[in-house]
């Protein structure tokens, strides 16, 4: 396959195994994946729970590895790549807010060792969260106001990729709309981002592109389809 | 002082009360206690026999440190049959039980705390290895709990581009710090609550009170630093064997609490 200039990742004949919770043999979870995925704007992940979207995600900054295939960030396959590196450019929010023990501030500051609190006061104002709850215990904060500390923490590193795996399915409609919207001004700031969503409807609010995961294959999609499709 | 056969099959009603009392509330542990009971006298008689071998003139102290050999291997597959879940723990038991005995025999032979002979080699080694053995039965699997339960915290370290070792490390110190505190706590007690085994035994051996006070002290501190070295010799280890070279983190089987 040709890179292409255009694409942050690309995949090549990826296929992921995992053994079969009832004991069975291995089952693919991705199957000789051939896809690009875009640097520009929000990719969209999206597909049925067990599709193997998560799976996809972790590949990209290498939490797992494939079976088999290759994947390539900017070109260049992820084996020839220094994995903390390619982590501090690839930054990541998992689906359950996972606060480190301690105030905002430490949580910020395992990111971000050396700075200051002026630093993590902008780091918050562009997760829409005030200064004021730097100092307070992370476990205090809202489930939203978690995800969008944990957000702010993943920013601390100063990544050109956000992974965003299902971050919003544990919070009410309101927290979603004010996370959907701090993605989209980081998107719009040039940041790239890849979403993993099994909501029709959000894909419609934040997708630039979708590719359809479902039984280990992946396809590009059009995002008013599937809304129509699932309305 | 001494106890003779009959003294000893006399101490059996202890046991029988033991498995009178199962029997009475239904627990079922009767026959498992009764193994149990046997099964320790006769390997005491066993080891007892042995150590009649090994103590007498003519033996070379060789036999003594085979039979420490022994014991280090068979500690070694033990916590490995009580700790399943932890991932090839026999080497890294092995290298614990080894660094724990090495710096113990010494500190207490090179020092001259007690002559080196198979009189204080097989015995203290046993306590050394014993305790060990414990306390890497309770560091392995308590790195598996930590690790499977903050799974989703140690990723988030390594995503953020944290290396593994700096990932795990806030978590190996609560395994480290929750794996030797009972010691400790079983330290501080010592003497105001209960009196500790080799003293008892001393002192019903009929030694001198005092005597037997500065044994039990050293055996204290033997123990002491044999489950901390052990338990951090596990726990460092393990924290290496539970990621990657390339920092990710090895998926566990839940098995390691059974």
């Amino acid at each position: 396959m040709v890179d292409h200039p255009h694409a942050v990742f690309a995949l090549e004949h990826v296929t992921v195994r995992r053994p079969d919770p009832d004991g069975g043999a291995d089952r693919a979870v991705l199957d000789e994946v051939d896809i690009e995925i875009s640097a520009a704007g929000t990719t969209v992940l999206w597909g049925p729970s067990g599709a193997g979207k998560t799976t996809l995600l972790r590949l990209l900054n290498r939490l797992d590895v494939p079976d088999s295939g290759v994947v390539r960030y900017r070109g260049t396959p992820l084996d020839d790549l220094d994995p903390l590196a390619l982590r501090r450019e690839v930054g990541m929010v998992f689906q359950r807010p996972t606060p480190f023990a301690g105030t905002v501030r430490d949580n910020l500051r395992v990111a971000a060792p050396d700075a200051g609190d002026e630093a993590f006061g902008s780091l918050l104002e562009r997760v829409s969260l005030p200064r004021e709850v730097l100092g307070r215990d992370a476990d205090t904060l809202s489930g939203g106001e978690l995800q969008r500390m944990c957000l702010a923490r993943t920013l601390a590193v100063r990544p050109q990729v956000l992974l965003l795996d299902e971050p919003t399915s544990a919070l009410d409609a309101e927290p979603v709309r004010i996370f959907e919207r701090t993605v989209a001004d980081l998107a719009g700031d040039g940041l790239t981002v890849v979403w993993v969503s099994h909501d029709a409807q959000q894909v419609g609010r934040v997708a630039d592109q979708v590719l359809e995961v479902a039984d280990g294959h992946v396809h590009p999609r059009a995002a008013a389809e599937l809304e129509d499709e699932h309305p | 002082m001494t106890v003779n056969w009959a003294g000893t099959a006399f101490s059996l009603i202890l046991v029988a009360v033991a498995a009178g009392l199962s029997l009475y509330w239904g627990l079922g542990l009767e026959r498992s206690i009764l193994w149990a009971a046997v099964r320790a006298g006769v390997q005491l008689l066993l080891v007892g026999g042995i150590l009649v071998l090994l103590l007498r003139p003519q033996t070379s102290l060789w036999w003594s440190w085979l039979w420490v050999v022994a014991m280090l291997g068979y500690a070694a597959w033990t916590a490995k049959q009580r700790a399943p879940g932890v991932p090839r723990i026999v080497p890294l038991a092995l290298t614990a039980f080894v660094v724990a005995t090495a710096l113990s025999l010494v500190v207490l032979f090179g020092l001259g705390v007690f002559p080196l002979g198979a009189r204080t080699l097989v015995p203290i080694a046993g306590l050394i290895v014993g305790n060990a053995m414990t306390a890497t039965v309770l560091a392995g699997r308590r790195m598996v709990e930590e690790f499977t339960d903050k799974r989703d915290e140690i990723e988030a370290r390594l995503a953020l581009g944290q290396p593994s070792r700096e990932a795990a490390q806030p978590y190996v110190r609560g395994v480290l710090r929750s794996a030797l505190s009972p010691q400790i706590e079983t330290t501080k007690a010592t003497g105001l609550v209960f009196l500790p085994g080799a003293m008892t035994g001393l002192i019903l051996g009929g030694a001198d009170p005092v005597s037997a006070v500065l044994v039990q002290i050293v055996v204290m501190f033997l123990v002491l630093a044999a489950a901390s070295t052990t338990t951090t010799v596990m726990a460092l280890g393990l924290s290496r064997r539970l990621f990657t070279p390339d920092h990710r983190l090895v998926r566990l089987a839940r098995t390691a609490t059974g």
